[in-house]
């Protein structure tokens, strides 16, 4: 399809992107994922790119402009050669360092921010906890004011670069119940008290490092407080937004892989004395993928574009995070029965993402939850 | 050292070409194009070059259409300095080309002009081959390796017999090959940097030089589609089939 807003300099970060995973993941991809980790120097490679530097200063490392487009490229580029658990532990950082860019001192942005921003560092967001994700207004890790001191207690989980990650940023309550209780806080890892476990026996996603952490009586410096207590929450809430949108390309790129494997495999392969797509069947199969390919995309430019002009979508942001994610589920589907027992053989894209296509309609806001959230903003 | 690299648009190496119903050409509309990967080895070389501090500048020069400004902008974010456009819509020939470039030659005085070997899309194998000649400076062809020396550069190129090293004089011409180096991928950064370098536009009327083609293309067509092929038992089949079926022996 023919994208209207496309721009030179649109077209030649997505070449850029797609030749760094072409060049640097796609090779080593498969073998990382089985072996469920991959080398730091990718993260630097990433950062050289640009790839985590968009709506930060330059000042601290970042490109100093955003552009939705550019995001929802380089998510469909990486999500089409790497492995979900590569592009989430590239990725983890993008969701914290929005709040640190919104929050932070002029100080702590420039002692974190160009570590994580040139990929030498890594930052992780955690908010999920062992009692709830989606739902924040109920988290119940707690930070106690003690002097210039605040102390921490409680447990996250799901924490998608948490084991590797320097920086975190941590929501903990400081007051009453509810989002108004709320305050975040950066955490070092090696603070004394601060411990992480990691959970390496996932369903996919072997690659990334995804952690528990464990927060016991740890001391964060009071200026360590990114924003007042429950303002912060907006911060948070605007980065879910991008979050969305990145969940949502990844989607597309992951879709569009398995169409590509489908289709070349259905090249290939013959059946009844003939290319299996040479098939009614199967060319209805893939006519059915290319069209919810299309629609998805068409959908995200346009969400892309609404995010330029400086609103926030935030319903239509919802809407097409579970539109992706069953875009996605059904493409993974219909790819394997594509590839019949071909598909169902490790090492292959199409299996692998056939199982992350479950990450995905459940991190970042669940299927269950983007709808509810949808239909309260149809104020019906 | 200033060196002058020559770019071509083409239609990007992963594309499928279709030729045209009336057999005048390929199709060309809504197909992806890009810089002539044989060209963007060239800008690699240089820009390592200057890396190296064996340069101070690089000048990208292409011969083409509006649009053959981004392949100029491409050259500029993987680190090149400035660019020129020969803008025509013209079908421009590797002849017409050379000539063009040996006015800018003239004009820029570089010490070097690195280019592809050849272009992807007509592979003509021509163009730096008829620069040297018309500048009368030596020239290293299908080069592997590039390496500098006082006032010259050895050169290693890759010919059928094996590799063949070379010392060359500058100002020189030399023409890339495939494994010289592998090119860069411009970072996000250098890709909004490039749009405010400067690309100067000229016409080929500028330079006085008569671009009208000397060629003309009769018919172009698609190669004929291979049949499979058929496994033989014995050596004496195989004499047989040789013989008598495909009558080569």
């Amino acid at each position: 399809m023919k994208n209207p807003f496309e721009t030179p300099e649109r077209a030649a970060f997505r070449d850029s992107v797609e030749r760094f995973v072409k060049r640097e993941i796609a090779p080593h991809g498969e073998d990382w994922d089985e072996a469920g980790d991959f080398p730091w120097e990718l993260h630097e490679k990433a950062g050289a790119l640009g790839l985590f530097g968009f709506g930060i200063d330059e000042a601290y490392g970042g490109l100093g402009f955003d552009d939705a487009f550019m995001r929802l490229e380089s998510g469909i580029a990486l999500a089409y050669g790497a492995p979900g658990g590569v592009n989430a532990s590239l990725g983890a950082r993008n969701i914290m360092t929005g709040p640190i860019a919104a929050l932070a001192s002029d100080a702590i942005k420039a002692e974190v921010l160009p570590g994580i921003v040139s990929g030498r560092e890594g930052g992780a967001l955690a908010m999920t906890e062992p009692s709830g994700g989606s739902d924040l207004s109920r988290l119940t890790a707690s930070a106690r004011r003690d002097g210039d001191t605040f102390i921490l207690d409680g447990e996250k989980t799901f924490i998608t670069g948490g084991m590797k990650a320097r920086w975190f940023v941590v929501g903990a309550r400081t007051g009453g119940e509810g989002f108004g209780g709320i305050s975040l806080f950066l955490v070092e890892a090696g603070t004394p008290g601060f411990t992480r476990t990691a959970l390496d026996r996932k369903m996919g996603w072997w690659s990334s490092d995804t952690a528990s952490l464990h927060f016991d009586a740890v001391q964060v410096p009071a200026h360590r407080q990114l924003g007042e207590e429950g303002v912060c929450l907006l911060a948070i809430m605007n980065n879910f937004n991008y979050e969305r949108l990145a969940l949502a390309a990844g989607c597309l790129g992951m879709a569009r892989r398995c169409f590509d494997d489908a289709v070349a495999w259905a090249k290939q392969r013959e059946t009844f004395g003939k290319p299996l797509i040479s098939h009614q069947v199967i060319r209805h199969k893939i006519a059915d993928m290319s069209a919810r390919i299309d629609a998805l995309h068409a959908y995200l430019l346009h969400i892309a574009w609404t995010l330029n002009e400086g609103e926030i979508p935030a319903a239509e942001l919802a809407k097409v995070k579970f539109t992706a994610s069953q875009t996605a589920e059904y493409c993974a589907s219909q790819a394997m029965q594509i590839l019949g027992g071909a598909g169902y053989l490790r090492g292959q894209a199409v299996e692998r993402i056939y199982r992350e296509v479950k990450v995905m309609a459940i991190g970042g806001g669940s299927e269950e939850i983007m709808k509810d959230l949808a239909f309260r903003q149809m104020s019906l | 050292m200033k060196i002058l690299v020559p770019v071509k648009r083409v239609v990007d190496y992963n594309v499928k070409v279709r030729v045209k119903p009336d057999q005048s050409g390929v199709d060309l509309a809504n197909v992806k194009m890009s810089m002539n990967p044989f060209c963007e080895i060239a800008v690699e070389e240089a820009i390592r070059m200057k890396e190296k501090g064996l340069a101070e500048e690089i000048v990208v020069i292409s011969i083409g259409p509006t649009q053959a400004q981004e392949t100029i902008r491409t050259a500029l974010a993987m680190g090149a300095d400035r660019g020129i456009l020969i803008q025509t819509d013209e079908r421009v020939e590797p002849l017409a080309v050379a000539k063009l470039l040996a006015k800018v030659v003239e004009e820029e005085s570089p010490e070097l002009v690195m280019l592809g070997k050849q272009a992807i899309d007509d592979d003509s194998n021509a163009t730096g081959q008829m620069l040297a000649a018309l500048l009368g400076w030596p020239q290293a062809t299908f080069a592997s390796a590039v390496e500098k020396e006082d006032g010259s550069l050895k050169v290693t190129r890759e010919i059928d017999g094996g590799l063949q090293t070379l010392s060359v004089s500058l100002p020189a011409v030399v023409t890339s090959d495939l494994r010289l180096n592998e090119p860069r991928y411009a970072s996000l950064p250098n890709i909004m940097k490039a749009k405010r370098k400067p690309i100067d536009t000229k016409s080929p009327d500028d330079y006085g030089v008569d671009i009208s083609p000397r060629l003309e293309v009769i018919k172009v067509s698609e190669p004929p589609k291979r049949k499979g092929g058929v496994k033989v038992e014995t050596v004496a089949e195989l004499v047989d089939k040789l013989k008598n079926e495909a009558g080569v022996i």
